[in-house]
């Protein structure tokens, strides 16, 4: 059986719509609890002591943090339905790999698309084509950056695409006419009703950025 | 290259390559090592890892596998012998956790402590103390010899630099950031990391160590300084 699943999240956050998908995959029935953020609960401090941030997947009481080791979590437990990480060890290894691209490209240049300015921000945004760009040259002719199955990487990084309005506006520029490649593998993922269901309304991420700027005094 | 056999490209100093060799070692793998001079790189690194341009590299089958704690688990995988990782799901996510933070939390912080100067040095060797009090914590919680239990595991791979290197990295900085005092299940863990069969024949040199990263702590903060007067 299943067991309690709890998934601490928040609305807007890209890690957190990677479990959701996850979860939505494997057919996994659980609790969704929303975090208000940027206010934190005392029940995430409990449940994220060492780096208090979401998403928490808490599974029969026990807590998982960091979303792409929760993402491998929920892989191995519901390992029977719609496996994500391939079985062989080396495309395991090139699996993982390009899903920390994501985390320590698209994610941390995403990030200053919206909070810098001037220089930093231009620069950001020219990175953040070339990363995608790259997305693009390993996805090649494939549907799926599993191959012809939704895999890892797709997870890890179709939460990014709703997010692209928000980085859009802030950093004043298109990014689907220079990246069409792109668009196009999201739309595919778009498709899957664990995708669709999980991602977050685009306009909605909009107004949450505007939160954490305001937050972070970022003008 | 034959297939069947293993080559790992590394540099002498690298703690991510030196996870590798432990890793290979505990597992029993015979392997042929290819040193790289990362001040000069050779056009077969610059092939087999042309995105990072980075050691280590494990070729196995004549694939390449880069990133030293992906290249653990592939090991873990591919050789089933004295796993490194724990067999249950939960376990393994807590190991993958904290090995995640060794490398990022205190690695990255002692790395910067030691490349950097005055007031910056100051906040990250304040870091590094942070992280390194979170590390105490979860191995006094654990209560065992290594943090893999009984026998050493995939988190004491990942942070066996805290062993070998930080020492060296407080003496060419003059930096106190591992108080034995503060830290004493640490210290245990450090003493039996080091004394373990094949940790212990298994280390760069420690005068070695002291010069390159002497050298190289002045040129990277030089360096900052440059940008930064620029």
């Amino acid at each position: 059986m299943d067991g309690e699943v709890i998934l601490l999240d928040a609305y807007a956050s890209m890690f957190g719509m990677r479990l959701r998908i996850a979860l939505a995959e494997k057919g996994v029935k659980y609790e969704y609890r929303e975090e208000n953020l940027p206010k934190k609960s005392p029940f995430l401090f409990q449940m994220n002591p060492i780096h208090k941030k979401v998403p928490v997947l808490i599974h029969n009481g026990k807590p998982i943090c960091e979303s792409l080791i929760a993402l491998q979590y929920i892989d191995e437990v519901w390992h029977d339905k719609n496996p994500l990480l391939p079985s062989d060890p080396y495309k395991r290894a090139q699996a993982r790999l390009w899903a920390d691209f994501v985390d320590q490209k698209v994610h941390i240049l995403g990030r200053k698309i919206w909070s810098a300015k001037g220089e930093e921000q231009e620069a950001a945004k020219k990175e953040f084509i070339e990363a995608l760009k790259v997305l693009e040259g390993e996805l090649g002719e494939k549907p799926y950056f599993g191959g012809e199955e939704f895999g890892y990487v797709d997870v890890a990084l179709i939460p990014f695409y709703s997010w692209f309005h928000a980085y859009e506006t802030c950093g004043n520029f298109k990014i689907g006419t220079q990246c069409p490649k792109f668009v196009a593998w999201a739309k595919r993922c778009m498709q899957r009703e664990s995708v669709s269901k999980s991602l977050a309304d685009p306009e909605k991420v909009y107004d949450f950025v505007l939160i954490l700027k305001k937050h972070f005094g970022v003008e | 290259m034959q297939s069947q056999r293993v080559w790992l490209l590394g540099f002498w100093a690298s703690p991510f390559v030196q996870r590798v060799k432990w890793a290979l070692k505990l597992k029993g793998v015979e392997y042929e090592y290819i040193e790289e001079d990362l001040f000069d790189k050779s056009s077969l690194l610059l092939k087999l890892n042309p995105v990072q341009k980075l050691v280590p590299v494990l070729v196995h089958n004549r694939k390449p596998i880069s990133e030293s704690i992906l290249i653990l688990e592939y090991i873990d995988e591919v050789w089933k012998q004295n796993p490194l990782l724990p067999h249950d799901p939960y376990e393994r996510a807590q190991a993958r956790f904290w090995a995640k933070f060794a490398e990022e939390k205190v690695r990255e912080s002692t790395w910067d402590a030691l490349c950097s100067r005055g007031e910056e040095r100051e906040k990250a060797v304040k870091s590094s103390i942070e992280a390194l009090e979170k590390f105490e914590e979860e191995l006094k919680l654990k209560g065992t010899k290594f943090f893999g239990g009984e026998t050493i595991g995939f988190v004491d791979l990942v942070a066996g630099f805290i062993s070998y290197q930080l020492p060296v990295f407080e003496e060419v900085g003059s930096m106190k950031i591992l108080d034995s005092s503060k830290f004493p299940a640490t210290f245990d863990w450090i003493y039996n990391f080091l004394n373990h069969p094949v940790i212990k024949d298994d280390l760069p040199a420690k005068d070695l160590m002291f010069d390159y990263y002497a050298k190289r702590s002045k040129e990277i903060s030089d360096e900052k300084d440059s940008c930064r007067n620029a």
